[in-house]
């Protein structure tokens, strides 16, 4: 009985990370890698493969330590943990897959600082069980990976005729070779925003709650620019962090 | 003389030609967020010229007098994260204790940029490029001068298109992304410079 519910639970997780919470064409998170690697799907597809496996196993060790990391330091905890598979992650990726790294460059260790990994061990992964955590990851991962591969697609084909590095257009299509330059990121991405204010707009007007769409908040005050949020609770509690209060961390 | 010339390379490099924003992807979040009025872009852009050229140069320190000397140069992400993440803190008590004025200008926006990517990038990047510590300072600075413009002139854009007559759909961030992306453009015409 256990087991039927926990499976359900992982495969809601899978679907609500691919599609429900999509972190990129629903929340609008991590826009730092999604517009720097999108050069062509290839690059796409390994950036959200590398954050994938990022995003898993430290949700899963966050979920594991959940009850051990006191509330009042969990951001550095968080941030060592995430920091720790960011290095192993990219000493493999040096090791097997050298060009992937190349191409990547310094997104790599970057990914410490994607708004969606910390994102979801601040609001999924430190307040629920390892299995739903694991899966949340995977299902985040998933969707931040489609939707590079995507993106990446579109740009790749706009800007040079191809996909995965395969001819599609005909040889008459001249490539628009500013697409895979530094501007067509930003041009994919505005095409990309007004798409979604379209459907929020479509959405509004049949009654549904479209409060998610574009909102861009991953519960990570830490690298969000935006002012005026009321939430901020991750600077809300810092604020206090004097000596007196360490003394018991249990309280709140 | 070389050295000078090299600083100077780098200086104009790292603030145009391969402007942090429009051509690394970097800060972006404080770009797109921060920049609805040209006041507050300019006390953001302090805040980063500020916290980006400290965190560089303790950044450069640590990797040259901590981790190379004991081989532990593949514990570069963990370390520089904590250390400017401390740093941003301590930097936010102390300017509210010794430096109220400079406190009130900057301080609401020190704490949006402790993990903000351009800070870590610029550490990552003095270190993948080789740089010393001199030159690293002098790269965050002028890294960190090249966001300051590029958010004060979208800043500026955005006030000015505040009134106009946009499609519905296109209200927003798709016209910031949009407004960025002509920047990103007319940056792309620096990279003749050197």
């Amino acid at each position: 009985m256990g087991k039927t519910n926990s499976m359900a639970g992982a495969g809601e997780r899978l679907v609500n990370g691919l599609v429900k919470e999509n972190p990129t064409f629903v929340l609008m998170l991590g826009m730092c890698p999604t517009l720097a690697v999108t050069t062509s799907a290839v690059n796409g597809f390994g950036m959200g493969a590398t954050t994938l496996v990022v995003l898993a196993l430290s949700n899963l060790i966050i979920s594991l330590l959940r009850n051990v990391i006191p509330k009042k330091v969990r951001i550095p905890a968080f941030i060592v943990i995430i920091a720790s598979f960011v290095t192993v992650v990219q000493l493999l990726l040096e090791a097997y897959l050298p060009f992937l790294n190349d191409a990547l460059g310094v997104y790599i260790p970057l990914i410490v600082v994607n708004c969606i990994i910390l994102g979801r061990a601040e609001s999924y992964a430190y307040s629920n069980g390892p299995v739903p955590s694991l899966f949340d990851g995977i299902g985040m991962g998933l969707g931040f990976t489609v939707a590079l591969t995507c993106i990446g697609a579109v740009r790749e084909l706009l800007g040079a005729g191809e996909i995965f590095g395969a001819r599609v257009m005909p040889q008459a299509f001249t490539p628009i070779g500013i697409f895979v330059l530094a501007p067509g990121a930003f041009f994919v991405l505005a095409a990309l925003c007004a798409l979604q204010n379209l459907v929020k707009i479509r959405g509004a007007r049949a009654g549904k709650d479209t409060s998610k769409i574009g909102s861009g908040c991953s519960e990570d005050c830490m690298n969000c620019g935006e002012k005026g949020c009321g939430r901020r609770k991750f600077y809300d509690d810092s604020d206090d962090l004097v000596v007196e209060d360490l003394s018991d961390p249990a309280d709140s | 003389m070389e050295t000078v010339k090299e600083l100077l390379v780098i200086l104009i490099g790292s603030s145009l030609v391969s402007n942090v924003v429009l051509s690394q992807f970097l800060g972006l979040c404080p770009f797109l967020g921060v920049s609805k009025k040209t006041n507050t872009a300019a006390g953001m852009g302090a805040a980063v010229i500020f916290v980006i050229t400290l965190a560089s140069a303790v950044a450069g320190l640590m990797y040259r007098f901590i981790l190379q000397p004991l081989h532990i140069e593949y514990l570069q992400t963990i370390c520089f994260i904590l250390v400017i993440a401390a740093l941003v803190q301590f930097v936010e008590m102390f300017l509210r204790k010794a430096m109220p004025a400079l406190y009130e200008a900057l301080g609401v926006y020190l704490p949006l940029i402790t993990t903000n990517c351009a800070v870590l990038g610029v550490a990552l990047t003095n270190v993948q490029k080789e740089y010393g510590i001199l030159t690293g300072i002098v790269n965050g600075f002028a890294t960190a001068v090249g966001f300051t413009i590029a958010i004060v002139i979208l800043a500026g854009l955005r006030e000015k298109m505040e009134h106009n007559d946009i499609p519905e759909s296109f209200k927003g961030m798709p016209t910031v992304l949009l407004t960025a992306g002509l920047m990103a453009i007319a940056f792309c015409g620096f990279s003749g410079l050197l």
